[in-house]
C-alpha cells in the first residue's frame, strides 16, 4: 500500500517535471512559452496514435518528441524571426495545440492503448518498501531524474551552459560578444518543446494509455508555474513537482477515506502547498534575482 | 626613426571612406582614420558626432555601408565581434556588456574563443590584474560590483586577447578622479608594450594629457586630425562643436540664509538586491545656492533623489522639508505643491513619457500644480494653454524638435533634456532638485542647461544638482557634497574645493582624511 502510493506519487511528479524541465531551459535562454500545454497535448496525441497504429510505444515516444519540438520552432519562428509578442503567441500556440490535437485524436478516442513497459531489475525491485519506486519504473520515470541532473550539468558545469545563461540575463550584452543570441534561443526553445513532447507522451502512455480529450488537463500551466516558483534552480524543480504529485495524491486518499473536509479544499490543497513551500524556499531574494533571467520574455533585434 | 623600417611605418589600422546610412541619416560619413602601432589616438565629437557608430563598425557589431578597412595593410570585412577580436581588436565599452547574474570570471571566460576551464581563466585573470595593477576578484557577482570594478573585468576581458588595438569608448566618464589616474598608468603600461589604443573621449583634457594623435568627428565628418598636445582644451572643443562653447556666466548671488530644502536624519533600506541603502543623511540647501551632490554611480545618488522627490516615502514627516513645510509624508504632487520641482535621471520614460507629446509631457507634471491655469470648469483640459505653455519652454530652452509638438521620443536627448529640465523652469519653483542634468547631452546643450540653473538660483531659488560629472559641479556650484555607499558628506564649499578632495571622498575617504587633520582634533 505505502509502496504502491510513492509510485502513483512518482507518476503524478514525472509529467509535470519533464515539461518544466524543458521550460526552465528555455526561459533561462530569456524566452518565455506559455504554449507548454498546447505543445504537451500534442506531444499526447501524436505519441498515443503513432504507438497504436505502429504497435511500438517507443516510436510513440519518439514521434512525441519529434511532435513537441516541431510544434515550439513554429513558436521560435514566430516569437523570433518575426519578433512577436511572446506572452501572446504563447497563448495562441496552447489553444492550437488543443485544438489541433482534438481533431488528429478524434478517431482514437476510446481506442486501447499500448503501455510503456516498466523495468524491473531483478531481486533489487524486490527490496520492500523502496524497491519498485527505485528499480521498478517505467523508463520515463528515470529519463525525467536524469534530464534534471543533465540540465543542472549543463547549465552550471559546461561553457554551452554559461552562453545560454548569458543570453537570458543581458541578450544586448552577449550580442556584443559576439554570441549567436537568436540561434541559442532557437534551440532553446526546441529544447523545450521536445521535452513537452515527451510530458505529453508519458500521459498518453504510461499515465493512462489511452486518448482522451484536453487530458492534460493543465498539467502545462502547472509546470510554467512550478519554473517561476523555483526560481529557475533544476533541482528545486524537482522538489516542486514531487510535492505537488504528493499532495495531489495524498488528497485523492484523504476524500477517498471520507475525511469531513469539503473536497474542493482538498482539490486546491495541492496548488496551495506548493505555492507555499518554493516561496518559503526562494526567500533569499538575493539568489532569486541572481537566478533569474533579467531578459525574460524581452524581444531581441540585432541592427544591423 | 627612419630605421625602424616599413614595419612600423605601415598604420596598423586604416579606415578610407567608411560610410553607415541608417535610413536617411548618414551616422558616419566617408570617415578617414589611421592608427599607428603603439600610440593613443584618441577620437573627439559630440554626441552624435558618429563615434559610436565608426567604433562598432570597427569591432564587427555593425556593418559598413562603405568603405574599407585596412587591418596590417590587409583589406578585411570584420563581420562580427568574433572576427574582430581574431584579428586583434579588443573593446571595452562604454556601457559595459557584462552580465550581473554572472561571476567576472564566467564573464570572461564568455568572451573567450577557446573553451578553457572556469579555473584556468580565472587564473590568467589574476596574472593579468596584478601585471597591469587591476584589483579583481574572479568569484564575485558583477551585480554587487561597483563601475570601477565593472570596467576592471571589461579590460582584463579585453586583455586576455591579446590585443593589438584596444578601443575604449569614454573610459573615464564612470570613474573618479583617482582611479582614472590609475587607468591612465594602465593605458601607458599598454602603449609601452607596442599596444595601439583608439580612445573615444569628451573630456578634453585627458585627451590632451594622454594621447598622441586625435580626429575629431562632427556630424558624421571628420573635421580634422591634430596634435592634442599642440592644442588647448579650448582650440579643440572649437573643433569639435564647429564654434566657440558658450561660457556658463554666474556672478554671486544675494546670499540669503533662508533654507528651503532641509533633509534630517534620512534613512532607507534598498528595496532589492542591487540597489543602496541610505543611511543618516543631512542636507540643506538655502534660497539662492546651488549644492551638488558628486559620487561615482550607484552609491545611492538615485535612492537619495526618490527619497527627496517623494517616489519614496520618509517615516516621518520632518525628514524631508521643503520651504518650510514637513513634506516626508507627502507624494510626488504634494512636494511640488509645496513649491519644489523635480528632474529625474532618465529623460526617456521617467521624466517623460516616450509616446505622448510634449504638451502632454508638460500636463501631465504640472497639471496640479498649475491646475488654476490649465484646467477649467469640471477639469475639462484647456489644450490652447497648455499648448503655449509647451511653446513657451521649447523657445525658453531652444528646443529643436521637427515638428510643433511632437512625442517625447522623436527628440534628440539633449534636446527632450532641455524640454524636461525647462518645463520645471517655467513654474519658477522654489527648489529644484535634479538628477544628472546633462548626462549624454552635448556641449552646446549642457552649458544651456546650466546655465538656466544658475540663473533659477540667481533669482533665488535652492537647486539641488546630482551629478557624476565633476567639471559640471565645479563650474555652477557654491557647496560640493559627497555621495559613498548611502552615506553623504559634509558639503565642501566651492572655495575650499579641489578635484582631488572631491576624489577622494568619492573614493570612499573619511573627511577628516582628507582635510588632513587628526581624528582627535576634529572631535
Amino acid at each position: 500500500m505505502f509502496e504502491d502510493i510513492l509510485i502513483t506519487i512518482a507518476t503524478a511528479a514525472t509529467p509535470l517535471l519533464l515539461a518544466a524541465i524543458g521550460e526552465l531551459v528555455t526561459e533561462r535562454s530569456g524566452v518565455l512559452n506559455l504554449g507548454v500545454e498546447g505543445m504537451m497535448i500534442m506531444g499526447a496525441v501524436t505519441g498515443f496514435a503513432v504507438a497504436v497504429t505502429t504497435g511500438s510505444p517507443w516510436l510513440g515516444v519518439l514521434a512525441a518528441i519529434l511532435v513537441g519540438a516541431a510544434f515550439s520552432l513554429l513558436f521560435g519562428f514566430l516569437t523570433l524571426t518575426l519578433v512577436t509578442n511572446q506572452v501572446a503567441t504563447g497563448l495562441s500556440l496552447t489553444l492550437l495545440g488543443l485544438g489541433l490535437s482534438g481533431m488528429i485524436g478524434e478517431s482514437f478516442v476510446g481506442r486501447a492503448g499500448v503501455k510503456l513497459a516498466a523495468i524491473r531489475i531483478p531481486y533489487l525491485s524486490d527490496i520492500p518498501y523502496i524497491g519498485r519506486l527505485i528499480f521498478g519504473q517505467d523508463p520515463l520515470f528515470y529519463v525525467s531524474i536524469l534530464l534534471t541532473a543533465g540540465v543542472v550539468w549543463f547549465l552550471f558545469r559546461t561553457r554551452a551552459g554559461l552562453t545560454l545563461r548569458s543570453v537570458g540575463d543581458n541578450h544586448a550584452s552577449a550580442h556584443a560578444l559576439g554570441i549567436r543570441v537568436i540561434t541559442i534561443r532557437y534551440l532553446a526553445v526546441m529544447f523545450g518543446g521536445a521535452c513537452a513532447g515527451l510530458a505529453g507522451a508519458y500521459l498518453s502512455l504510461v499515465y493512462v494509455p489511452q486518448w482522451v480529450e484536453n487530458m492534460t488537463a493543465g498539467r502545462g500551466w502547472i509546470a510554467l508555474a512550478l519554473v517561476v516558483f523555483a526560481s529557475w534552480r533544476p533541482w528545486r524543480l524537482l522538489v516542486g513537482a514531487y510535492l505537488f504529485g504528493a499532495v495531489s495524491i495524498g488528497q485523492l486518499h484523504t476524500q477517498a477515506l471520507g475525511v469531513g473536509i469539503p473536497s474542493q479544499f482538498l482539490s486546491s490543497l495541492p496548488y496551495l502547498a506548493t505555492i507555499v513551500v518554493l516561496v518559503l524556499i526562494s526567500r533569499n531574494r538575493r539568489l532569486t534575482m541572481m537566478n533569474t533571467p533579467a531578459s525574460l520574455g524581452q524581444p531581441f533585434v540585432p541592427d544591423r | 626613426m627612419d630605421s625602424t623600417g616599413d614595419a612600423a611605418a605601415e598604420p596598423l589600422l586604416e579606415v578610407r571612406g567608411l560610410s553607415k546610412i541608417f535610413g536617411t541619416l548618414k551616422a558616419c560619413d566617408s570617415i578617414d582614420l589611421e592608427i599607428r602601432r603603439g600610440e593613443i589616438h584618441a577620437l573627439l565629437g559630440e554626441n552624435g558626432a558618429g563615434k559610436s557608430t565608426l567604433v562598432k563598425m570597427l569591432f564587427g557589431a555593425l556593418e559598413p555601408t562603405a568603405g574599407t578597412i585596412r587591418w596590417k595593410g590587409q583589406e578585411v570585412a570584420i563581420r562580427s565581434p568574433g572576427e574582430a577580436r581574431r584579428l586583434g581588436i579588443g573593446m571595452v565599452f562604454q556601457h559595459f556588456s557584462l552580465f550581473d547574474a554572472l561571476t567576472a570570471a564566467e564573464n570572461i571566460i564568455l568572451s573567450l574563443d577557446d573553451p578553457a576551464p572556469v579555473s584556468a581563466v580565472a587564473a590568467r585573470a589574476r596574472e593579468l590584474s596584478r601585471a597591469y595593477g587591476l584589483p579583481l576578484d574572479p568569484q564575485a557577482h558583477v551585480g554587487d560590483l561597483s563601475v570601477g570594478e565593472r570596467q576592471r573585468i571589461e579590460i582584463i576581458r579585453c586583455l586576455l586577447q591579446d590585443p593589438e588595438l584596444i578601443i575604449l569608448d569614454e573610459p573615464t566618464s564612470v570613474l573618479t578622479p583617482q582611479e582614472a589616474d590609475k587607468l591612465f598608468d594602465t593605458l601607458e603600461t599598454l602603449r609601452s608594450e607596442g599596444r595601439s589604443i583608439l580612445y573615444i573621449s569628451h573630456r578634453l583634457e585627458e585627451v590632451k594629457r594622454l594621447c598622441d594623435r586625435a580626429t575629431v568627428l562632427r556630424g558624421g565628418r571628420v573635421v580634422g586630425h591634430s596634435d592634442p598636445r599642440r592644442e588647448t582644451a579650448a582650440s579643440l572643443a572649437r573643433m569639435m562643436v564647429g564654434g566657440d562653447v558658450p561660457v556658463v556666466v554666474r556672478d554671486k548671488p544675494a546670499a540669503t540664509r533662508e533654507a528651503l530644502l532641509e533633509v534630517r536624519g534620512l534613512n532607507r533600506k534598498a528595496g532589492h538586491p542591487f540597489a543602496v541603502s541610505l543611511s543618516e543623511i543631512e542636507l540643506t540647501v538655502h534660497a539662492g545656492e546651488i549644492l551638488g551632490v558628486a559620487g561615482v554611480a550607484g552609491n545611492g545618488q538615485g535612492e537619495l533623489f526618490e527619497a527627496i522627490s517623494g517616489e519614496a516615502l520618509q517615516e516621518s514627516a520632518d525628514t524631508v522639508r521643503i520651504c518650510g513645510h514637513a513634506a516626508g509624508r507627502h507624494d510626488i504632487t504634494g512636494r511640488r505643491l509645496m513649491g519644489a520641482a523635480f528632474v529625474p535621471e532618465e529623460r526617456l520614460g521617467h521624466a517623460a513619457a516616450p509616446f505622448m507629446t510634449l504638451t502632454q509631457n508638460l500636463l501631465l507634471s504640472r497639471y496640479r500644480t498649475d491646475a488654476r491655469a490649465f484646467l477649467g470648469r469640471l477639469g475639462i483640459i484647456r489644450n490652447a494653454v497648455v499648448a503655449s505653455a509647451a511653446k513657451r519652454v521649447s523657445t525658453a530652452m531652444d528646443v529643436r524638435k521637427g515638428s510643433e509638438d511632437p512625442e517625447a521620443t522623436a527628440l534628440s536627448g539633449g534636446n527632450l533634456q532641455k524640454f524636461v529640465i525647462g518645463r520645471e523652469l517655467d513654474r519658477q519653483p522654489r527648489v529644484l532638485v535634479v538628477n544628472q542634468p546633462t548626462w549624454g547631452v552635448d556641449a552646446g546643450a549642457a552649458a544651456r542647461i546650466r546655465q538656466a540653473l544658475v540663473d533659477l538660483a540667481k533669482g533665488g531659488s535652492a537647486v539641488l544638482v546630482i551629478s557624476q560629472d565633476l567639471d559640471e559641479l565645479f563650474e555652477i556650484c557654491d557647496a560640493i557634497a559627497v555621495m559613498h555607499g548611502g552615506r553623504l558628506s559634509t558639503p565642501v564649499p566651492i572655495a575650499e574645493a579641489t578635484y582631488e578632495k572631491i576624489g577622494l571622498l568619492m573614493g570612499g575617504a573619511r573627511p577628516e582624511a582628507t582635510s588632513g587633520l587628526p581624528l582627535e582634533e576634529t572631535v
